[in-house]
């Protein structure tokens, strides 16, 4: 088992560093006039000079991506070139807000999917055709329609909740909730089409194993097998599914901040990114990617406790 | 913003290997199912709009007339209103449709020929190549693709093409996992070392059988794929990536949901229109998978949990009288199943059985004879589809015509036990041998006393450290200690009917004689009933007491052991015996008593 996490810990790790290595390389290389940008086109050669000079962008890249490599390490992930706020600070700062609405998404869809897809499973009917229409729905419009009508149905018609902006944890429950049930409902929406279909697949596949004959054949109750023995071994493809969707929904997140207009990490990627913003547009890959990492591990934890093969071997 | 998996699609691979006949009328098929029609009728129009852009449009899309703001619908010459810059709502509609296909275009192009190509390389070539192309797409998969797609965006530019590139790329994965799969499944066919002996280079052998396989889960995908790259065009425009000068349904969103309060109704033409080809795109793949999967797929099916249950007879041809006695006796058994071309299909066909207390009855035939049909049918362990009907079915005394399934639980429990075939499959991989026989246990007894029957059972059984087995875990255990701790679940109720199904066919030589004549001394010990189902008259000959020979669901003739082996009246029974002879002929090297209990008749 140690052998195994340090595997996927080290796999983790080429992960991190070839995306981060790919954005630094292909951004910094690239030849944006950042200090044109943030000078404006007035500004003189010696103007331009100065400032390259100042962010360092003057140097060769190489040794621009050493420091920035040695800064992270520290705990440094540069300044931004614009407002001056550390690169760290400013995504410490956005990411309660990301992490709310993507943390809820992913405990409404594993809540509703591992009802639906057990359930229809075990039933059938009209279960399966609800689980479809889920699907549909979720296919046919894109995340952006959904949410703009969930806005104007919830927030504008009824007034429900905001329409817009976060409250803190920290600061409301209730406001918390408000601000983020919205947009933490329309990344499950997605999310449960695809986990509950997957659930259901590997519901069906267990109960017809013969295990589950023998299990009966000794007088188990249609409980027990359905939740403790047929879930149990259905969970493992239904996490590995769960753990992709997690990177799809982070990504989804940048167009529901967007929409909720919530001051998040998707929102602060996508201003720097239109400034070119380098600093800050590193540091933001080098989160999500962390990020993924952080859940990939998470995930495969889950899976070897689960799986005894893995577990114990 | 689902996650599609092209594995959905796979339905279609083992279809391939039926008539290529089926496969060319595919197509027509489609337009005969009306909802394939109907999306492709939808997508054609669609397409068509954008291909007569020029032709259609009224203004330029970008011009912006200060009279036109916000103007209502039907507006002449601005069909659908203008926005809040005065531009032709129609216009930038057209617009769109055509930015939508070309991103669809791109996208799933990209992630279709990287994944296939890639795909049919890997799954053909195999073993190192394919080693590195796996572990780069598993790779590919985990990146968080939009948020690269929008970090690159300084680099690519602000064109929607650039970015749809990338984004493709990321759809590659998918497509990588099913090509590759279906190679690998078809790599080792038949049909393809036939291909190879008969002189054919590996390239037309890549381009004529495996692409013939591969195609129509691809298809299938494209439509999937399409939808995501049109989804996530339009939401990096909503964003505001891209340039302003390029109208797209996406920017069209966003302009509309900053005048949400005033003029709702501009938000309803970007998504209709995005609704319909989305919409159609996926309906389509759907209707295309369906038809490829022949006409049972469609069917959405009511399913149960429960178990078929035993009903009596509508015209019963033994009196109940006849019955009495005996620990297990059925009269008349016939089990039937919906047949996909309607109608039913009978595996079970009259049959009747006795089984005495104490006895050991061999319920012999070759496979597909209805034996295993009838052992499940007695045990109600049968799946809800199967009809099944019987005069009269008891056991101990106690009817189980229509019985609750509650009841047959019980009886499951206690009366009634059930020894399988495949001992490794038999056991759940994902508790440990002891949560799963104490699960068993009568309810009154404590965890520890729980434990403590179950370790003496599986010290009698034979399990060498019992401690150990009962920590284990069934991968680490082995298919002859597997079946001993399956039969130590059987009769830890002390059961009056013990059902034993092929109880040693999976197991080494060795091994099956040991457990036969375990079962042997649990069956005196307890002085159970067994019905021994076996296709092997070398076990009968070792253990059973009667004998009941089946054949296509039918009883073919029953008798004692001595009778049928000396005697057999059937000429199916003679033909059964005859191949334990021969056996015995063949394999004169072996002591005549092993040879008996042989169980490699193939």
């Amino acid at each position: 088992m140690t052998s195994f996490i340090l595997r996927r810990l080290g796999s983790g790790l080429v992960l991190i560093v070839l995306v981060t290595a790919i954005t630094f390389f292909l951004t910094f290389g690239a030849g944006i006039p950042v200090a044109q940008n943030i000078l404006g086109p007035t500004a003189s050669a010696d103007q331009i000079a100065t400032l390259n000079a100042q962010l360092g962008i003057d140097r060769p890249i190489l040794e621009q991506y050493a420091s920035w490599v040695l800064g992270v390490f520290r705990g440094d992930l540069g300044t931004s070139y614009f407002t001056s706020e550390p690169v760290a600070q400013a995504l410490a700062s956005r990411l309660p807000v990301t992490l709310s609405i993507v943390l809820v998404a992913c405990v409404i869809t594993l809540a509703v999917s591992v009802l639906l897809g057990v359930a229809s499973a075990a039933r059938g009917g009209w279960l399966d055709s609800l689980l479809q229409g889920i699907a549909t729905i979720s296919y046919v419009f894109p995340a952006i329609v959904l949410g703009i009508v969930m806005v104007y149905v919830f927030a504008i018609v009824l007034e429900w909740v905001p329409a817009i902006g976060f409250v803190p944890l920290q600061e409301s429950f209730g406001g918390w909730f408000a601000s983020i049930v919205l947009p933490a409902v329309l990344l499950s929406i997605g999310g449960v089409a695809s986990l509950a279909a997957q659930i259901r697949g590997s519901m069906i596949d267990e109960l017809n194993r013969d295990y589950v004959r023998s299990l009966r054949s000794r007088g188990l109750s249609e409980r027990s097998i359905l939740l403790k023995h047929a879930l149990r071994n259905a969970a493992s493809p239904g996490l590995t599914t769960f753990s992709l969707l997690f990177i799809t929904m982070f990504g989804a997140s940048l167009f529901v901040e967007k929409i909720f207009a919530l001051p998040g990490f998707g929102t602060y990627g996508f201003t720097s990114t239109i400034q070119g913003d380098l600093p800050a547009m590193l540091g933001v890959s080098l989160f999500s990617v962390a990020m993924v990492v952080v859940v990939n591990l998470a995930v495969d934890l889950a899976n070897g406790w689960l799986n005894p093969k893995v577990r114990v071997s | 913003m689902t996650v599609y998996d092209p594995s959905d699609s796979v339905v279609t691979a083992t279809l391939d290997e039926q008539p290529a006949t089926r496969r060319a009328g595919a197509f027509r098929r489609l337009l005969r199912t009306p909802l394939g029609l109907a999306s492709l009728v939808a997508l054609a129009v669609v397409v068509l709009l954008g291909l007569l852009e020029p032709i259609l449009s009224t203004h330029d899309p970008l011009f912006a007339s200060l009279e036109h703001i916000n103007a209502p619908v039907g507006t002449p010459g601005w069909p659908l209103g203008g926005d809040q810059y005065g531009r032709d709502i129609w216009a930038r509609v057209l617009t769109s449709i055509n930015v939508s296909l070309v991103s669809a275009l791109i996208g799933a192009g990209v992630g279709i020929s990287v994944g296939t190509v890639f795909g049919l390389i890997a799954g053909y070539v195999g073993k190192r190549t394919d080693a590195v192309a796996s572990w780069v797409f598993n790779l590919l998969m985990t990146f968080p693709a939009l948020v690269l797609v929008m970090v690159l965006y300084p680099v690519v530019g602000s064109a929607y093409q650039g970015m749809m590139l990338i984004f493709g790329v990321f759809l590659a994965p998918g497509i990588f996992r099913l090509v590759r799969n279906l190679v690998e499944g078809v790599r080792n066919e038949l049909y393809v070392d036939a291909a190879k002996v008969s002189g054919l280079s590996n390239l037309r052998i890549l381009s004529r059988h495996v692409f013939y396989v591969v195609r129509g889960p691809v298809i299938i995908s494209a439509a999937f794929l399409s939808s995501a790259a049109i989804g996530v065009q339009a939401g990096l425009a909503f964003l505001g990536f891209g340039s302003t000068q390029t109208p797209s349904f996406g920017s069209m969103t966003s302009d509309a949901f900053q005048s949400i309060y005033t003029q709702p109704v501009q938000l309803v033409w970007p998504a209709l229109f995005l609704a319909v080809l989305n919409g159609g795109l996926i309906l389509l793949g759907n209707a295309y998978r369906d038809v490829l999967a022949g006409p049972q797929s469609t069917r959405t099916k009511k399913r149960s949990l429960h178990e078929a249950t035993v009903v009596g007879s509508a015209t019963p041809r033994t009196a109940p009288s006849r019955s009495a006695g005996g620990l297990l006796s059925v009269r008349n058994l016939r089990v039937q199943y919906p047949a996909p071309e309607g109608g039913m299909k009978t595996v079970v066909d009259g049959l009747s059985l006795d089984v005495q207390p104490g006895e050991i009855v061999g319920l012999v035939g070759e496979s597909g004879s209805g034996k295993t049909q009838t052992a499940f049918s007695v045990l109600g362990l049968l799946p809800k589809e199967a009809h099944i009907t019987a005069d009269v079915m008891t056991l101990a005394g106690d009817s189980l015509l229509g019985k609750k399934p509650a009841a047959l639980r019980a009886l499951r429990g206690g009366t009634i036990s059930y020894v399988p075939q495949e001992p490794m499959a038999n056991l759940d991989p994902s508790f440990t041998i002891g949560s799963q026989l104490m699960e068993g246990l009568v309810k009154g007894m404590s965890r520890k006393e729980a434990k403590e029957a179950i370790l003496a059972l599986l010290d009698r059984v034979g399990i060498p450290d019992p401690e150990r087995t009962f920590r284990s875990y069934p991968h680490q255990i082995s298919g002859g200690m597997a079946q001993r701790v399956l039969i130590a679940g059987a009769v830890v109720s002390r059961p009056k009917l013990l059902i034993a199904d092929e109880p040693t066919t999976a197991l080494d030589v060795t091994v099956q004689a040991e457990i036969l004549d375990l079962l042997r001394e649990l069956q005196r010990e307890l002085g159970m009933g067994v019905l021994l189902v076996t296709h092997n008259f070398g076990v009968v000959a070792d253990l059973c007491d009667r004998v009941v020979v089946m054949k296509q669901g039918e009883l073919v003739e029953e008798g004692s052991v001595r009778d049928i082996f000396h005697r057999p009246s059937r000429p199916y029974t003679r033909e059964l015996v005859g191949a334990i002879l021969d056996e015995q002929t063949v394999r004169s090297d072996r002591p005549a008593d092993n040879a008996s209990r042989k169980d490699d008749l193939r």
